[in-house]
């Protein structure tokens, strides 16, 4: 490392600037390949086919961003961004809505079945969608649900991560309140809408931003079951713009497709910083 | 643990938990069930009737070469995404824990690639190494090096891993920054005072203490090789070429939708499974001595 000499933890002086420089050159190792996307979605196609392309953004951005969104190649592209937003919010609500239910079932309940079911929740943190993907679409298949937004939603919901993190939440819940709302006659029901919902209130926050940005990055699940040019989610539907064969790819309406994709969840990210990363965090608890 | 306080009923909590039960028994149960089911036969060449195999399918995968060398991919292809994104963040967060202030700063501008999918970051990369119009290509050719990831093996294998890498390394550095920084201070300094060089300090106090949060970003980052990787895989390579990018889950893809060799892919699903069983307790170990810290 920089200064081996002194004995200070922190560092000053020159060992401070070789800091700030290993973390620049970090910065700008992960920034690089995103700023070439953005200047290739603002130069024309042949600045970008008759390399080395310029490293500096050209005029060209309302033009190949009003195409992308307008046109499109295979489809719109703001069709495309809608179809993502449909999938993501309706995972990350749906995921919550299931999971917060059956936690609240199983940890004030006591009813016949509940280790059964509680264990058949815990295999399915084990298999992600990848790994039964041809039986699911089979039975997508057989429902009729291609090309359509629950066919789109609902495969991907059928996991516990949300459900055991709202159980361990609930359990944190101290006693007196429950035992002072069935004292006050209060049913369950009015409980969990007038005191566990409340305070469950940042923990749903913090879930949601970590799976609308699971649902928005699907790639696998929305390549198979969307067929329709109509139906395809805009992370899936940009290696779909890519001619086959030998024809040139429209680069710059790629691009800018690329960099569209990307802005909801950077924002959501950036915007809900701290609740990401407690999301995050408790997510893989 | 259990709650003291509870509420009566069976019929609410049954309904409460019905509408989990049926989509994780509908796109769940069923499904895995089918994979397994699927794994012990072989369909006609005609796809009309389904022969029992018993285990033949996973004899014959594991006798298959391509399978194996898949095999052998996966193996490369997780080691070394793993070791880029961790080190790469490990360096990262080890630089940013010394600022005195001014690392929250930075935290945000290294934390937003996490939301850039796989996909995408795959189509970034595969833009710059493009044969034909990529920046980085030109420039390696202006400097003599002639790269072509489409006919090269290797540097498919180079071109996927960094791809994957790099979306990789905001979630490792939030992770390693944090758990440099619940390493109390005191601590540090008293190695210090002691005379202890940075180097020194790092390799006795620091990375010792890390090793909990080490130790499991190895298993997640293995889990994210394995499995999330797929989009980059599928927009950069697709598997190519001459299979040399074809890891498993691919694969799995591959002969299931494009070779409509069910059996096979079916096959291939359950060995996955006992993979990710593996990895999955392995964690859940893990997890358990954390909690009982």
């Amino acid at each position: 490392m920089a200064d081996r000499h002194t004995g200070m933890v922190e560092k000053r002086g020159a060992g401070l600037w070789l800091t700030h420089a290993g973390l620049i050159l970090g910065v700008l190792f992960i920034f690089f390949p995103i700023w070439l996307a953005f200047v290739a979605s603002t130069v024309t196609q042949p600045e970008i086919v008759h390399p080395p392309m310029p490293l500096l953004p050209g005029d060209q951005f309302l033009e190949n961003y009003r195409k992308a969104l307008v046109s499109g190649i295979n489809a719109p592209v703001a069709r495309m961004l809608a179809n993502s937003a449909v999938m993501a919010i309706g995972i990350a609500v749906g995921k919550i809505v299931i999971s917060i239910l059956s936690a609240f079932a199983i940890v004030y309940f006591r009813f016949p079945g509940r280790k059964l079911f509680f264990w058949l929740i815990f295999v399915t943190l084990m298999l992600p969608v990848e790994v039964r993907i041809v039986p699911t679409y089979e039975v997508a298949a057989r429902f009729d649900m291609l090309n359509s937004y629950h066919g789109l939603i609902l495969p991907l919901i059928a996991s516990a991560t949300a459900t055991f993190l709202f159980r361990q939440f609930f359990m944190t819940v101290p006693d007196e309140l429950a035992e002072a709302a069935r004292v006050d006659g209060a049913r369950p029901m009015r409980f969990f809408i007038d005191i566990l919902l409340p305070m469950s209130r940042t923990n749903m926050a913090a879930l949601f931003v970590i799976l609308f940005i699971y649902g928005w990055n699907q790639y696998l699940w929305p390549l198979l079951i969307t067929t329709d040019p109509e139906m395809n989610t805009i992370v899936m539907g940009i290696k779909q713009m890519f001619p086959s064969g030998d024809d040139i790819a429209d680069w710059p309406v790629i691009m800018a497709t690329s960099i569209l994709a990307m802005i909801p969840p950077v924002i959501v990210v950036i915007s809900m910083q701290k609740l990401f990363i407690r999301g995050l965090v408790d997510s893989e608890k | 643990m259990e709650k003291r306080v509870i509420f009566k009923g069976i019929w609410l909590p049954l309904l409460l938990v019905a509408p989990q039960m049926l989509i994780t028994a509908v796109f769940f149960f069923y499904p895995a069930g089918q994979a397994v089911w699927q794994s012990l036969f072989i369909p006609d060449p005609f796809g009309l009737s389904m022969q029992y195999v018993g285990l033949g399918n996973f004899e014959y995968l594991l006798s298959d070469p391509y399978y194996r060398a898949s095999f052998l991919t996966t193996a490369v292809f997780s080691t070394l995404v793993t070791v880029v994104s961790m080190g790469v963040a490990l360096y990262l967060a080890v630089l940013a824990d010394r600022l005195i202030k001014g690392s929250g700063t930075y935290r945000t501008l290294l934390i937003w690639p996490y939301a850039v999918a796989p996909a995408v970051a795959g189509v970034l990369w595969m833009f710059m190494f493009n044969t034909r119009v990529g920046v980085i290509t030109w420039y390696l050719g202006q400097l003599g090096y002639d790269w072509n990831h489409v006919l090269n093996g290797s540097e498919a294998m180079g071109l996927v891993v960094v791809a994957s890498a790099w979306g990789r390394i905001s979630y490792n550095f939030l992770f390693f920054l944090a758990g440099l920084q619940s390493i109390p201070r005191s601590v540090i300094e008293a190695a210090a005072i002691d005379g202890a060089h940075f180097w020194t300090r790092f390799r006795t106090i620091v990375f010792p203490l890390l090793s909990p949060t080490t130790f499991f970003l190895l298993v997640v980052n293995i889990v994210y090789a394995f499995f999330e990787t797929f989009g980059v895989i599928h927009t950069i390579t697709a598997g190519g070429p001459q299979q040399s990018t074809t890891i498993l889950v691919y694969k799995v893809f591959a002969d299931g939708f494009v070779g409509q060799d069910l059996g096979s892919s079916a096959a291939q699903s359950v060995i996955l499974l006992l993979v990710v069983g593996a990895l999955t307790v392995l964690q859940f170990k893990y997890v358990e001595r954390k909690v009982h810290y």
